[in-house]
């Protein structure tokens, strides 16, 4: 094994079938996806360059920014219930009664596909045998809302569904690395007299701050290019009340026949992401790696 | 040497089964999407000819329509020795997007399912589907309903071949009109009349899923023929007309009027449509406007309870201060055949498609309850009474007004359907509604 290690020919060989596939299916279509963007393309016939029309015109495009707003909007919304699940996993990880249990419980969303949780919800808001609004009028609420029907409410009603539907995947995370922290140390700190929430902001956070760095870049970057709820719950209505740019370039390239143009937005979308996980990386950045 | 060598092979066999998998699993997924139970060993003397046909029947899901095009494929390939028609069937989204992928890399199937106008529209200009008015002139030179092939044309020439046409009446419960005492609305008046007692007597007056918003757009587009005639809306969409019309603004005002009495049901532009016949099928909602595909649901389909399907009525939509045809409809041809132009049997795809249109028509009707859009015998078939009186009205129709966003174009109708939302949301005003849509084509008309 040692000798197939130290041939650096053979190393090249076993990295080779798996860098021909990212290349094939993942770089590949991305400078495809850029060069498309240049094009004046219905995705069926001859196409036809224009340069940097379609980037042009992208920027002057309300939809495009309505849509990237209510992407920056879900970002911002996914990063601050990463608070919550980091406290439901802190709770979780003192050894309560039926922690085991809960902890099993809030995984459960995550094995559901998207579109069963998109049916799921939508039974929920249903407006009028909805199960929320059954409950609002048991309550007396007169004229509840239409929530995925009203522009104004139709966002906020979808990213509930997207924390919830995520919170068992970082709770997962976070008490993996909650427990990678030695008995020790906590011992340590409750002999000196640390009450648990000291333990928890003192001595627990600190030790697990890379791994909230990592959940801060999954939870934004997978924010800007969400899709999937939103487009089986919505569709981006009502009138582009919930559109996010991925569903905006789904429209553009599928629905209105402009392949180059939704390449645009793809490409445009690749870009933000690039340009923030670069940001998060350099804001969160910081020196001291804790070791124990 | 030796020593060296082994391990580079290893590396080699593991590439090349890596390779070989890929390959392998690729041909076994094209032989269970591609292959079809009708017999593929016909006599060997005669050319064997294939003709490749894509549809959108899958058993699963479309069972009769499945069977019959089963049934057309084994008695042409019984009539045509040496002819295997091979079936690839996806379900309607996949279809269309197989379909524009296929035809990027010029792979069409022979012969293949389109929708008229905008639809077509792309592959027309890129000279991907033959001209069909040969089998029109030569075959079919009386049996296609007016209006219905000319869908298909473009600057006078026929691309596609309908199977199916629809109008949509407004289908109502008669059991719920008659609990609240109220009539067949055979005005506008009438309507708001009749939705103000269901207001009153909450029940839901107008069941409608406008996340899918070409369901508002037919509500629209009823209320602009009946106000500006047949052409005004047709007009505006083929330039010939503006859609800043009064008519079509007027129309738009009108649609407000419903929306503020509380018609339709609450939340209606978050409900996709199933989600709203739901409540028609439920008998929670007296009213929903749909188009006659859905025919066999409320007729036919045991997954309907018998005495809702006794319930269901329809009624032709009113007309609108005394003015309209009450004969003319929303409507059009759904799917249609397409004969594509590189295709190496082209010959034998034409006579082929020509062939199915024939047969389809005979058996459509009485064997998937779908309307043909060749004309139908309303004598020699057995059919439940709702489709003979829709069958009738469909002889007497005065005009089909195609349905709006199947007119335009992809990115212009893509603005309708936006707008439509708007306008049943309460987002703009009736004159916004119009000039937006009016800016969209005009836009494109540069």
């Amino acid at each position: 094994m040692k000798q197939v290690m130290s041939n650096k020919l053979i190393i090249a060989m076993y990295t080779l079938p798996a860098l021909i596939l990212i290349l094939a299916l993942v770089y590949v279509p991305i400078v495809m996806t850029g060069y498309y963007g240049l094009m004046e393309w219905d995705g069926i016939g001859a196409k036809t360059f224009i340069g940097l029309e379609n980037y042009i015109g992208l920027m002057q495009d309300a939809k495009f920014w309505d849509s990237a707003y209510h992407s920056f909007l879900l970002a911002a919304f996914s990063t601050l219930s990463l608070v919550g699940y980091l406290v439901i996993s802190l709770v979780l990880a003192n050894k309560l009664k039926g922690s085991e249990l809960l902890r099993k419980i809030y995984l459960i969303p995550m094995l559901l596909s998207s579109v069963a949780i998109a049916q799921l919800w939508l039974k929920i808001y249903d407006p009028n045998n909805g199960m929320l609004n059954s409950l609002l009028e048991i309550f007396g609420v007169e004229n509840t809302p239409t929530w995925l029907a009203d522009p104004k409410l139709v966002l906020i009603s979808i990213f509930i569904a997207i924390i919830w539907q995520y919170a068992g995947f970082y709770i997962i995370i976070y008490s993996a690395a909650l427990k990678g922290i030695p008995e020790s140390l906590v011992e340590a700190a409750r002999i000196d007299g640390a009450n648990p929430i000291q333990i928890a902001y003192k001595v627990k956070l600190p030790l697990i701050a890379g791994v909230i760095k990592v959940t801060i870049v999954l939870a934004i970057v997978g924010s800007l290019k969400y899709f999937d709820l939103i487009y089986v719950m919505t569709g981006g209505g009502p009138n582009g009340a919930s559109e996010v740019l991925a569903s905006y370039m789904y429209k553009e390239a599928f629905a209105s026949y402009n392949f180059g143009y939704g390449s645009a937005v793809g490409f445009a979308l690749l870009v933000i992401c690039l340009i923030i996980t670069w940001l998060v990386r350099k804001l969160t950045a910081s020196n001291e790696e804790i070791q124990y | 040497m030796n020593k060296k060598a082994f391990p580079f092979i290893l590396g080699l066999i593991a590439i090349l089964m890596i390779a070989l998998a890929g390959c392998a699993s690729g041909s076994e997924d094209d032989g269970a999407s591609g292959s079809d139970d009708s017999d593929n060993e016909s006599g060997s003397d005669v050319e064997e000819k294939t003709i490749n046909f894509m549809h959108l029947w899958p058993e699963g899901s479309s069972r009769q329509h499945h069977l019959i095009v089963n049934d057309i494929i084994a008695e042409y390939e019984e009539a045509n020795p040496g002819i295997t028609v091979e079936t690839e069937i996806l379900g309607n989204e996949q279809y269309k997007e197989k379909l524009k992928v296929l035809s990027s890399s010029n792979e069409l199937p022979d012969v293949g399912m389109t929708w008229a106008a905008g639809f077509l529209d792309p592959y027309v200009g890129g000279d991907m589907f033959a001209p069909l008015d040969d089998i029109i002139e030569n075959d079919h030179s009386d049996s296609f309903v007016p209006g219905t092939a000319e869908a298909y044309a473009i600057d006078g020439t026929t691309y596609g071949l309908p199977l199916e046409l629809n109008i949509t009446p407004v289908m109502y419960n008669k059991a719920i009109f008659e609990e609240h005492g109220v009539e067949i609305p055979e005005t506008f008046e009438e309507l708001k009349a009749a939705v103000q007692t269901f207001v009153d007597n909450d029940v839901i007056p107008i069941t409608l899923g406008n996340k899918d918003s070409w369901t508002g757009s037919m509500w629209y587009m009823y209320l602009a023929d009946r106000i500006g005639g047949a052409e005004t809306l047709t007009n505006a969409i083929n330039r010939s007309g503006s859609f800043e019309d009064p008519a079509l603004v007027e129309a738009a005002a009108k649609v407000q009027e419903l929306v503020d009495m509380g018609g339709f049901v609450k939340g209606y532009n978050g409900l996709a449509n199933d989600e709203a016949k739901g409540y028609f099928i439920n008998e929670q909602a007296a009213m929903y406007l749909m188009a006659t595909w859905d025919l066999p649901q409320w007729t036919t389909d045991e997954n309907n309870p018998q005495e809702f399907r006794d319930n269901v009525g329809y009624f032709k939509f009113p007309t609108v201060d005394g003015k309209g045809d009450k004969n003319s409809y929303v409507g059009g041809p759904g799917v249609g055949l397409f004969v594509a132009e590189d295709s190496p049997v082209k010959d034998e795809a034409k006579d082929f498609v020509s062939f199915f249109v024939e047969k389809w028509g005979e058996q459509a009707v009485s064997n998937a309850g779908v309307i043909p859009a060749t004309k139908v015998d309303t004598e020699n078939v057995e059919l439940p009474d709702m489709y003979i009186d829709v069958l009738n009205d469909l002889n007497e129709a005065s005009n089909i007004t195609l349905y709006a966003d199947v007119q335009m174009s992809a990115s212009v109708a893509q603005v309708h359907l936006n707008m439509i939302q708007a306008l049943f949301g309460g987002e703009v005003s009736p004159e916004e509604f119009a000039k937006e849509q009016e800016d969209a084509l005009a836009a494109e008309e540069e």
